[in-house]
């Protein structure tokens, strides 16, 4: 695919794509974000909200209000404007407590021929950037789990997943925001929640923020859970 | 005043227009799903428009109205009675303090609308009342009604209030063709699987729900394999997963997905979906993207043009 060109697709009568790439890379994804704020900022009549993924950006809008060819030429424009490497949105940097205590902990260990502690060493020791939310509402798909400790999904899915379980699933990590069915490999828990309807912000991050496993005790996780505002400003209990 | 839950039904849930501005953070919109019956329910009933109403699936509640209320039902024919005697459709009603709603049988379609005027109470959550089953969020306790649930009313406003009424005739039983727009990935199809979608009929089965409707029909086979990079899943996407077994998205749809969609069925035609009950036929028709605009722009004249009428009926 050239460089720096955009495809813009068509996702029936209310909606665009916007596609930068065809690959998963912190490149691609920066440009998709970058259009998202920048059709943030535009304002343009008729756009209702956008989508960002690793490689496209959905724009949703009203037929009624704005024809596709119209917001065709506004999406391009803003390309145009964008250039080669668009100024990254500062994304916010999230510290996620977490027990890891998971039940598949010790699988994970096994199968990568390291300790316990080494995998909370490494699982731990990394940023991971947002690339997107989806799945579930608050579910985020994060880049730069360590080759080391991918690990296969289980099996059998299991039924039910406890909302707040820290996972690894094939060369994917993340966080259940909500109780679901699942394959992953649970390592731990957090007292956080990515989504919660009843916050003045329901969502604990976006595409484009980076994430920080933070390792803490079972008394930590009682405390945060208690506190009044779940535990958000945890750094400072 | 309210509605007091005697009988759950099947599937009743609060919706209203949907939910929008979180699709971003993976939280699909919800809202009606035969969007034009949600619209003209309230309509009927003197609303000015996306008043949160009742979603009825298949199986009817019972329902008794705690005070007086102006009501209408839109949607499936599930055979509406008050107090036991049959009830009109498409019309606006006037109920009285301890008259109960129970419906006698699905006959045509499978989701009716309930409006009252004034719009059901439920709290907004993150600026609407729809209820998103799956995440547990908004309409009344984020869940489908039960028997004992007691949903506030709003005040309905100007005491007398004109009858509404129009005729809708539509046979939601009937085979029928879905519009789309080929793509997002029409090109990870062969010419002949595009062909085989335009020929083929489809039908929904049990499977389908609030997030979407599986069709049962000839595979549509991908030319290499289905997986894509996950990307955003508009409503109407006609996901095609390995099976070649085509899946619709709705209202409730995961907001992301990595399965190839071949084409997206226009808004308007959504509706057709949201009546279909299992073993209802489809078929398929390709329209260009100029061509679906006009399809939208046609539906939300109607709509205008009705509800002009309305507010106008003395």
């Amino acid at each position: 695919m050239v460089a720096d060109t955009v495809k813009l697709l068509c996702a029936g009568d209310g909606a665009l794509v916007a596609e930068f790439g065809d690959e998963i890379s912190e490149r691609v994804n920066g440009r998709v974000l970058a259009l998202a704020d920048m059709i943030d900022s535009a304002g343009i009549a008729g756009v209702i909200e956008t989508i960002p993924t690793f490689r496209s950006l959905m724009i949703c809008y009203s037929p009624e209000v704005i024809r596709a060819r119209k917001l065709m030429r506004e999406v391009t424009r803003l390309c145009a404007r964008m250039g080669a490497a668009p100024a990254a949105r500062e994304g916010v940097l999230i510290d996620i407590p977490v027990v890891y205590d998971g039940p598949d902990l010790s699988d994970v260990a096994s199968h990568a021929g390291l300790t316990e502690a080494e995998v909370i060493a490494i699982h731990s020791g990394a940023t991971y950037r947002i690339y997107m939310l989806g799945f579930l509402p608050g579910f985020a798909y994060l880049g730069g789990l360590d080759r080391r400790i991918h690990s296969p999904r289980l099996e059998v899915p299991r039924q039910e997943i406890a909302a707040g379980s820290v996972g690894i699933g094939g060369e994917q990590t993340g966080i259940y925001p909500l109780p679901s069915p699942g394959g992953w490999r649970l390592i731990g828990r957090t007292p956080l929640k990515p989504y919660d309807p009843a916050r003045a912000n329901p969502f604990l991050y976006a595409a484009g923020d980076r994430i920080r496993f933070v390792p803490i005790g079972p008394d930590e996780y009682g405390e945060i859970a208690a506190h009044k505002d779940g535990g958000v400003t945890w750094r400072s209990i | 005043m309210a509605l007091n839950i005697i009988s759950g039904g099947l599937q009743t849930t609060v919706q209203d227009a949907g939910r929008f501005g979180y699709q971003r953070f993976g939280f699909s919109p919800s809202g009606a799903l035969d969007m034009r019956s949600y619209a003209v329910a309230n309509m009927l009933v003197g609303n000015a428009g996306g008043e949160a109403a009742l979603e009825i699936t298949m199986l009817g509640p019972v329902i008794e109205f705690i005070g007086d209320h102006t009501i209408a039902l839109t949607g499936a024919d599930m055979r509406p009675e008050i107090d036991g005697r049959p009830s009109k459709m498409y019309a606006s009603i006037e109920v009285r303090a301890g008259q109960v709603l129970s419906f006698a049988g699905q006959v045509n379609g499978i989701r009716a609308y309930l409006a009252v005027a004034g719009g059901i109470d439920v709290p907004e959550v993150m600026g609407s009342r729809s209820t998103h089953i799956k995440c547990r969020t908004g309409g009344h306790m984020g869940r489908a009604l039960t028997a004992g649930d007691m949903l506030p009313t709003l005040p309905a406003g100007i005491a007398a209030r004109p009858a509404r009424s129009i005729d809708v005739h539509e046979d939601h039983r009937a085979p029928a063709v879905l519009r789309a727009v080929l793509g997002p990935q029409d090109n990870m199809f062969t010419p002949e699987t595009l062909a085989a979608l335009r020929s083929s009929t489809y039908i929904s089965t049990a499977q389908s729900d609030r997030m979407a409707c599986r069709m049962q029909g000839t595979a549509l086979k991908h030319l290499g394999g289905a997986d894509i990079i996950s990307d955003g899943i508009a409503m109407g996407a006609v996901q095609v997963p390995p099976n070649g077994q085509p899946v619709i998205m709705l209202s409730d749809r995961q907001t992301t997905g990595g399965y190839a969609k071949i084409a997206t069925v226009v808004s308007a035609d959504i509706r057709l979906l949201a009546q279909a009950q299992p073993g209802r036929a489809f078929t398929f028709t390709t329209v260009s993207r100029r061509d679906a605009e006009k399809i939208a722009r046609r539906e939300a004249a109607y709509l205008r043009t009705l509800a002009r009428r309305m507010a106008r009926a003395q």
